[in-house]
């Protein structure tokens, strides 16, 4: 059983819907990043979504393509995205970490050598968006064989002719795509996502995390409330662009979990 | 090779969309249902009669095609060499190859039932081709920028508007043809139902390099003819310049199986292939990695992360290149070499004042390349260069280059 299955087994037998956050590694920098990271279960998230950076984020709205710039302008890299995990593993063996990027920079590593350095570093899954099931085998089944959860992303042009392809070699949780468009862009409707969800948790036997477009608590409530959790990123990484201090981030992000473990 | 056990070049793609190890399908899943009603349409299109009778009758009444395979005597007695044809394709209808394959896309785009119609563009080239066919079809027209190269390739920015079209200027990166094309897919994720995004090059995610491709190789196809025509004979050598790719995958893919005909293709060497990143030569100075869509040569850094590359000629300016580029450089069927900043410059100049053609940054880098090729090669080889834009929407560049006041006059 993998961390991430242990934490929604837990959730379950509370019946407590799961609080995702996103952050992205090193925004700012190094060591501010590690100390949000390490506020993050004290402030309520169940999993937290670690973001590496890379400089062609064709899925992110202009809120995380920035922070990956800061990040990488402060020398971020693969490797001190992975440094950070270990880091945060000294003091938490139980939250799950998921990492969530694009392809090249694990592909540049060399995949053998990426899954051994990030189980190491305790990686519990990968959401990795321009990996789809075409390219299987690239990533999803060798991560697999390591023994870390592939999340894969199910989105509105998901139709049912495709989704038991999609639903084939995830593990963990589904990730939900709740509207058509990058990363902070619109606004996730929880009438819109409830079919959804259902229809996807029909498919597989999955948790569905549902993210984009998720702002304020009682949005994260309202979603969390028709999926097993909700995801909110670009509404935490605002905070950080404006400077706040790791202490306010994480009282933002405790009204954001608090909101979805009402539902 | 012995005859019987040659293999076909021109097979390409897979399944799966791959050259070799090159392209593929690396897109988010929002895109994924999109790629593939595009490849099933495609091929639907590409076996229809129909489709190619309406290409045709636009390549030849509204684009000008056949274009000229031009004799440049001068040219080629002042190298002292091969004899050098140039394939007139800056003769098209808006400058440059881009149109041939834009038409292609959008009468795609308009039996699949697209309103909207999205494109990225460099030189501008490419914009100016799909403002001008959106133009003609009333459909809605809007082209990603960067922001870099709306200023300097001001007078192709302007020709769009003129044509309806809507010009974002893109500032994410350093706001060049890369960071266009991020903000193109980011577009086509959001407005997935009505929108085709019109791909100007050979690259992206399958079935654009084989598209783009097959659209363009009316271009090749035309050589062969009229070579054979002009000479009883296929050229020597076939040679052109790369941004992506896609008027070279035109001129070469149609010779791809005829062993005799070798094939070159120029990259944008900036200001040296060796100076830290201040070129566009992906061949020569990337490695493998994926992005926008496809698995190809990059340039970048140690940690994967992409890099902005150089050139003086804004649709060379980019830091891929087309996978089924890559797969011909790693099979060795084509050469691939690099062209400074300054030789281009050269060799814009040279084709000026010999042959009266103003050609665009673009071929001047394949041209300079045949200025360094064809004085060593004998008189009876036959040298046929792209010359696939022409220079109107680089004078301001190059006047800027050779410090040229343009407001003096004279
Ligand atoms: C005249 C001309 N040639 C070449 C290119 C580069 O594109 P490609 O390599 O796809 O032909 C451009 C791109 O804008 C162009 O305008």
């Amino acid at each position: 059983m993998s961390r991430i299955d242990e934490k929604f087994a837990q959730l379950r037998s509370t019946g407590t819907k799961a609080f995702v956050a996103y952050v992205m590694a090193g925004d700012p920098d190094f060591d501010t990043s590690l100390e949000i990271v390490r506020g993050l279960p004290q402030a309520g998230v169940d999993i937290i979504e670690l973001g590496l950076p890379f400089t062609d984020p064709m899925a992110d709205g202009p809120t995380i393509q920035l922070a990956g710039q800061r990040a990488l302008e402060g020398g971020m890299t693969l490797s001190r995205t992975l440094d950070l995990a270990r880091a945060f593993r000294e003091t938490d063996q139980s939250t799950p970490i998921v990492l969530m990027g694009y392809y090249n920079p694990i592909y540049s590593r060399g995949v053998d050598r990426f899954l051994k350095d990030a189980k190491e570093a305790g990686i519990d899954g990968l959401i990795i968006v321009d990996l789809p099931p075409e390219e299987d085998s690239e990533l999803c089944l060798p991560a697999q064989a390591a023994g870390l959860n592939f999340i894969r992303l199910a989105t509105p042009t998901t139709d049912d002719k495709r989704l038991p392809r999609v639903m084939q070699n995830t593990s963990g949780f589904v990730y939900y795509v709740s509207i058509t468009g990058i990363t902070g862009a619109a606004e996730a409707d929880a009438g819109d996502v409830a079919p959804e969800v259902a229809r996807i948790q029909k498919a597989g036997n999955l948790p569905v995390i549902v993210g984009f477009g998720v702002n304020t608590p009682q949005k994260a409530q309202a979603i969390a409330s028709v999926a097993d959790g909700v995801v909110v990123g670009s509404a935490i990484v605002s905070q950080i662009a404006q400077g706040q201090s790791p202490a306010d981030v994480l009282a933002f992000v405790k009204t954001l979990a608090d909101g979805a473990h009402r539902a | 090779m012995a005859d019987d056990l040659f293999n076909s070049f021109m097979t390409g793609p897979d399944e799966n969309g791959r050259f070799g190890d090159f392209g593929g399908r690396f897109v988010s899943e929002t895109l994924m249902p999109l790629i593939l009603e595009l490849q099933e349409q495609y091929d639907l299109a590409k076996t229809d009669d129909s489709f190619w009778a309406e290409m045709h009758d636009l390549w030849t009444h509204y684009v000008g095609r056949p274009s000229p395979l031009y004799y440049a005597d001068r040219l080629t007695q002042h190298l002292g060499g091969a004899k050098i044809y140039l394939k007139r394709d800056e003769l098209n209808h808006t400058g440059a190859h881009k149109i041939n394959n834009v038409l292609g896309q959008i009468i795609l785009a308009r039996r699949m039932g697209k309103t909207r119609i999205i494109a990225e563009t460099g030189a501008g080239q490419h914009g100016v081709a799909t403002a001008t066919v959106c133009a003609k079809f009333g459909l809605k027209c809007v082209v990603y920028m960067g922001a870099h190269d709306v200023e300097r390739q001001a007078p192709n920015v302007f020709r769009m508007r003129l044509l309806g079209a809507e010009v974002v200027p893109v500032t994410s990166g350093r706001g060049t043809l890369k960071d266009a094309m991020n903000d193109a897919l980011r577009d086509w994720v959001t407005n997935v139902r009505d929108t085709f995004y019109c791909i100007g090059t050979v690259a992206g995610p399958h079935p654009y390099p084989a598209m783009v491709r097959d659209f363009q190789s009316i271009i090749g196809k035309e050589v062969r003819s009229q070579m054979m025509e002009a000479e009883g004979r296929l050229p020597d050598t076939v040679i052109a310049a790369i941004g992506g790719g896609s008027n070279a995958m035109g001129l070469f893919y149609p010779f791809l199986d005829d062993q005799d005909v070798s094939i070159i293709g120029v990259e944008a060497g900036g200001k040296g292939v060796n100076a830290k990143m201040e070129h566009c030569a992906s061949l020569t100075g990337g490695r493998p990695g994926v992005l926008h869509g496809n698995r190809t040569y990059l340039l970048q850094d140690d940690d994967g992360q992409i890099l902005e590359g150089f050139s003086i000629s804004a649709g060379l300016d980019y830091p891929g290149i087309g996978p089924e580029h890559a797969w011909l450089h790693d099979i060795g069927r084509a050469q691939y070499v690099s062209i400074t900043d300054i030789e281009a410059l050269e060799a814009f100049q040279l084709s000026c004042t010999l042959e009266g053609i103003i050609p665009a940054l673009e071929p001047s880098h394949a041209l300079a390349h045949v200025m360094k090729i064809a004085p060593e090669l004998p008189r009876d080889h036959l040298l046929c260069m792209n010359m696939c834009g022409r220079g109107d929407k680089d004078i301001f560049t190059v006047a800027k280059a050779l410090k040229f006041d343009m407001s003096e006059g004279d």
